[in-house]
Order: structure tokens, then C-alpha cells, then sequence
């Protein structure tokens, strides 16, 4: 038998230290639903993913009772509305984020992403009419999720995007006014966004994926910060081993189960994601685990060594326990989305400024950070410039999902509910960089992206 | 198909025979038993065999819990596999043996 010692510590994680699946997300290429008539487009979008997903739920809820490990989320990744949307003749497409959402509700999904454009070069005619969409389409659903990619390593920077997405970021927040501009809390912006990421808001199917696609987002935080918990004052050799051997168990969890749901549903297992995600709940927090490793709070000076640590040796153990990494694959340093981080906020150790510099180390980037809902357009854009050029210049996934809660200030409190929490309004920079974002064009791709 | 039961509570006469009956009325066939007192709780893990199992899974873990509100312990049941994967290097993602 396996040994009871090992037995009792995976029911003590389950149990007791919130070890769950984060998500199971099934990606479908909807490449094939273009059509010159929008209406016929939605038709067999609609089709298509009732008929791909119709069991997702069922089955990963038959694996769970079986297993005895909850799957939080369930949630369905679809081909850039951009790309599927353009072959009609529609000026907006809200109309497809209304069959993304009846389609998800039909299945019973909690997100589907893949409202999403990338415009990382260039913006094509269909791409701008998305972006444009992006207001109505995330005020009049529920479920749908929406990603522009502005940036690569490749392409450098499209600062005419950019300028844009600052604006549509303030126009989803006022179209979502009454709600807490929850809308934001559904659209990232990304540099070097991956095709295969299972997390929202972000997830997409991305053009070099098959026709269906099921990738594994798993978590721990809690499971990551009992281990530390034992191994207190040991160097930190010991803490990065500790972390290793709790990222495999928990990574072989996730391939256990994303091996399960694509058997039984006959569709190809992708790839696990690594990445460490939070919850607003005691004892699911990314934060508490660095606190853990030796902070008196997250932010203070240290963290953006503690995090990088953390960040590597969770992915040093995952990747031996899975196939195929992929997705995002690092810590997520969501403020509303973590108990210690809206608590580090609230105290006065964690800033916009740290928050931002702590995105070099892991994945994605200022992730539901709530500002003051009178913060001009071109700061966000600003915003979105920094994190971009971090994401470029140093090859990774870097995003920016904040947001301006319209009627707010600095200190106040927004509420969104359930997984995606609540944040203290965070104090940005006043000073101007409008006549930055202005000059619109692209920043170069840099010069270590030249290895032909 | 093989699974873990495992039970905890405090101690008391005859767990072993409420668990085992349940059990022996699903057609649960019991493999291993290891039993172990851990801060002053009855701690027991079975490794069971599922393959002559009659009726589904889901209600044999309802009768589990409802065995375990009854003797007053804790009752779950888990695939075996989830703990092979957790734990062994040569899992090889072969879930079913």
C-alpha cells in the first residue's frame, strides 16, 4: 500500500491546506466558424462549443468526486474573436461576446476567454473593431473574457495600441460603473501572450493549437506556506528544495487530473500551467508564503527576492511531475485575488511602485489593481508601456489588468465578490506622461531578440 | 480500480466492523489496513479493491459518510491514484491498472 504517512499528508493538503485544480480549461479553434454573414459566424461559433463542451462540466466533476480533489474552475479558451470575426461585414462585435456568453452559461462554464485581438505589430480592421467593442461587449456579459496583446520580444511595442487600450480600459470602467468597473477585472492587456494559458481573464486559443485542447491550471499557495512553515530559520537552500517537492506533488495532481479529463473526453491533454494562483481566502495566499520565507510584510524590501526564488523553484518542481509545461508558469501577484496582499496594501507595505518591480521576477504583471477612477488615459497606457517593455526586453509574459473604479480614491475599498475579491484603491504617480503616449508608433524590438 | 478509505475519530469499539460492513455490502473487497492512534485520534487508512463493486462509486461514498455520521468519525474514499501520483516518481500517468 502507499505508504500511510504520504496517504495522510495529500488528505492533510486537500483537507486542510486548500490544495485544489485551479482549472480545467478546454481550448477550441473556432477558426473554422468564419463566415461572410456575422449571424451564420455566431451560429456555428454557438454550436461548435456547446457540442466540444457539452460534458466538460459533468466529467470534471465525476474526476473530482473520484479523486476526492476539487476542481475549482471549469472554464473554455477560444480562438481571438479578431481572427474569426473579421471575414464579416460587422461594425461591432458585441454581438459574438453575447454567443461566447450564451455559450458558456449553456454548459455551464464560469469564464470563456478569447474575446482578444493581437496587435503586437499591427492593427488590422477586424482588430480595431474589437478593441472598439471591448466597452458594451464587457458591460452586457457576464462570462466573457477579453485580452489584447500589445507587445512581443519579436515585435517590440505597439504604442498605438497602447494609447488605445488606455482609453478602452476607462471606457469599460465607467460602461461598468454601478458593478465596482468590474468589467476591467475581464480584460488584460499582455506583452508575449501564450495561445495555451488555462487562467482567466487572459486565456485564449491561441492559431497554433489544434481543434480542441484541454491545459490544466493548478494551485497551493496554502500547501507551499505549511511546508515553509516547518522548515522556519534553515537557509535558503532548504526553503527552495521545500518549495521544489511541494510544487511536484501538487503539479502531479494537476497531470493526474488534466490525463483524466482528456481521456475520458477524447481531447489531447496540452500542457500544465505552474503558476502559484491566490485566493481572497485565509490560507491561499502568495503573499504569506514570502512573508513566510522572512518578511514581516509583503513589499518590504526583500520581496522581490523572495518572489523570484519562490518563482523558480515552484517551476524547477513542476516541471519533472508534468509532460508539457506551458501557459503562464509563475507566481501571480493578484492584489484583490490575495488575502496578503490587500493586507500588505492596507498596511503601507506594498505599493504601485513594488508591485511593478516584483512583476520582473514572476509571471503576469499589475494584476487587479485598483486605482483611482479619475486616472487619465494616458497613464494607464503609460502603465501598460512599463509593464510591456518588461515583459520585451526580458522574454516573458508580462500583463495589466487594472482597475480604475470609477467614484473612487485612494484608501477606498472595492468590492467584486468571489474568487475575484476585493482591493484597496492604490495611490498612483500624478505627474503627466501624455505627451509620451501620444507620440504613438512602435518601440523597437530589442536587440537581443535578433538570433537568426 | 483501487482506492483509499480512510477514517478518523476518536477511538471506540467496533470501527473496524461498521467500516468493514459497509464495505462488504458494496462487494468492496478490503487489500491492506494500517491503523494508528495520531494525537489521540483513531487514524485508519484501507487500501480497497473496487473491480467486484456493485453500484456506483458515488453511493458508495455516500455510504461511507453516512457510516461516519453514524459511528461519529470521519469516512472518505479516494481513488488510489491521486496518492501514486503525489508520491511516486514512476507514476508513468497510468491511472488504471
Amino acid at each position: 500500500m502507499t505508504e500511510m504517512k504520504s496517504i495522510l499528508e495529500t488528505i492533510r493538503m486537500i483537507e486542510k491546506e486548500k490544495l485544489d485544480i485551479r482549472t480545467v480549461t478546454m481550448g477550441i479553434s473556432l477558426l473554422d466558424c468564419a463566415h461572410e454573414d456575422g449571424e451564420r459566424a455566431r451560429e456555428r461559433i454557438y454550436h461548435k462549443i456547446t457540442s466540444l463542451a457539452g460534458d466538460l462540466v459533468a466529467v470534471a466533476e465525476k474526476i473530482e468526486e473520484e479523486l476526492g480533489i476539487p476542481i475549482i474552475n471549469k472554464r473554455i479558451a477560444v480562438t481571438p474573436i479578431s481572427l474569426v470575426a473579421g471575414a464579416s461585414k460587422d461594425e461591432d462585435y458585441t454581438a459574438f461576446a453575447r454567443t461566447l456568453d450564451e455559450a458558456a452559461k449553456a454548459v455551464g462554464v464560469n469564464f470563456i476567454g478569447g474575446f482578444s485581438a493581437l496587435v503586437e505589430k499591427g492593427i488590422s480592421r477586424s482588430d480595431r473593431i474589437l478593441m472598439d467593442s471591448l466597452p458594451r461587449a464587457l458591460a452586457e456579459t457576464e462570462r466573457v473574457c477579453a485580452s489584447i496583446n500589445v507587445g512581443t520580444t519579436k515585435s517590440g511595442i505597439n504604442m498605438d495600441a497602447v494609447k488605445i487600450m488606455g482609453q478602452r480600459i476607462l471606457d469599460v470602467a465607467e460602461m461598468t460603473r454601478e458593478e465596482e468597473s468590474i468589467g476591467c477585472a475581464k480584460l488584460v492587456v499582455f506583452a508575449n501572450s501564450v495561445g495555451d494559458n488555462p487562467f482567466m481573464a487572459g486565456a485564449y486559443h491561441g492559431i497554433a493549437e489544434g481543434d480542441a485542447v484541454i491545459n490544466v491550471g493548478v494551485s497551493g499557495p496554502g500547501v507551499i506556506k505549511a511546508a515553509l512553515e516547518r522548515v522556519r530559520g534553515e537557509p535558503m537552500d532548504v526553503v527552495a528544495r521545500v518549495i521544489k517537492e511541494t510544487a511536484f506533488k501538487i503539479t502531479r495532481a494537476g497531470q493526474l487530473v488534466g490525463e483524466e479529463v482528456s481521456r475520458r473526453l477524447g481531447i489531447p491533454f496540452g500542457i500544465m500551467d505552474l503558476s502559484l494562483a491566490p485566493t481572497p481566502e485565509v490560507g491561499d495566499s502568495v503573499a504569506r508564503i514570502l512573508e513566510e520565507i522572512g518578511l514581516e510584510v509583503c513589499g518590504t524590501h526583500g520581496t522581490t527576492a523572495a518572489l523570484a526564488l519562490l518563482n523558480d523553484a515552484v517551476k524547477k518542481g513542476g516541471i519533472m511531475a508534468s509532460n508539457h509545461v506551458g501557459g503562464l508558469s509563475g507566481a501571480f501577484i493578484p492584489v484583490s485575488e490575495d488575502e496578503g496582499m490587500i493586507a500588505a496594501v492596507q498596511k503601507g507595505a506594498l505599493t504601485f511602485d513594488k508591485l511593478e518591480a516584483m512583476t520582473c521576477v514572476c509571471s503576469v504583471g499589475l494584476d487587479m489593481i485598483a486605482i483611482p477612477g479619475d486616472t487619465r488615459a494616458a497613464t494607464i497606457a503609460a502603465m501598460i508601456a512599463d509593464e510591456a517593455a518588461i515583459g520585451v526586453i526580458n522574454n516573458k509574459t508580462t500583463a495589466v489588468r487594472i482597475i480604475p473604479a470609477q467614484g473612487k480614491s485612494t484608501g477606498d475599498m472595492v468590492h467584486f465578490g468571489g474568487l475575484l475579491g476585493y482591493a484597496p484603491v492604490m495611490k498612483v504617480n500624478d505627474f503627466s506622461s501624455e505627451d509620451f503616449i501620444n507620440r504613438g508608433g512602435r518601440i523597437p524590438a530589442p536587440v537581443h531578440s535578433f538570433k537568426n | 480500480m483501487k482506492a483509499i478509505v480512510n477514517v478518523v475519530g476518536r477511538d471506540r469499539l467496533g470501527i473496524i466492523a461498521e467500516v468493514a460492513a459497509v464495505l462488504y455490502r458494496r462487494r468492496v473487497n478490503i487489500l491492506d489496513l494500517s491503523q494508528t492512534i495520531m494525537e489521540d485520534y483513531f487514524t485508519m487508512v484501507m487500501l480497497v479493491d473496487l473491480g467486484q463493486m456493485e453500484d456506483s462509486f458515488k453511493s458508495l461514498k455516500g455510504d461511507l459518510k453516512a457510516c461516519g455520521e453514524t459511528i461519529g468519525m470521519s469516512i472518505r474514499i479516494q481513488e488510489e491514484s491521486i496518492f501514486k501520483a503525489m508520491h511516486q516518481v514512476d507514476f508513468g500517468g497510468v491511472i488504471h491498472d
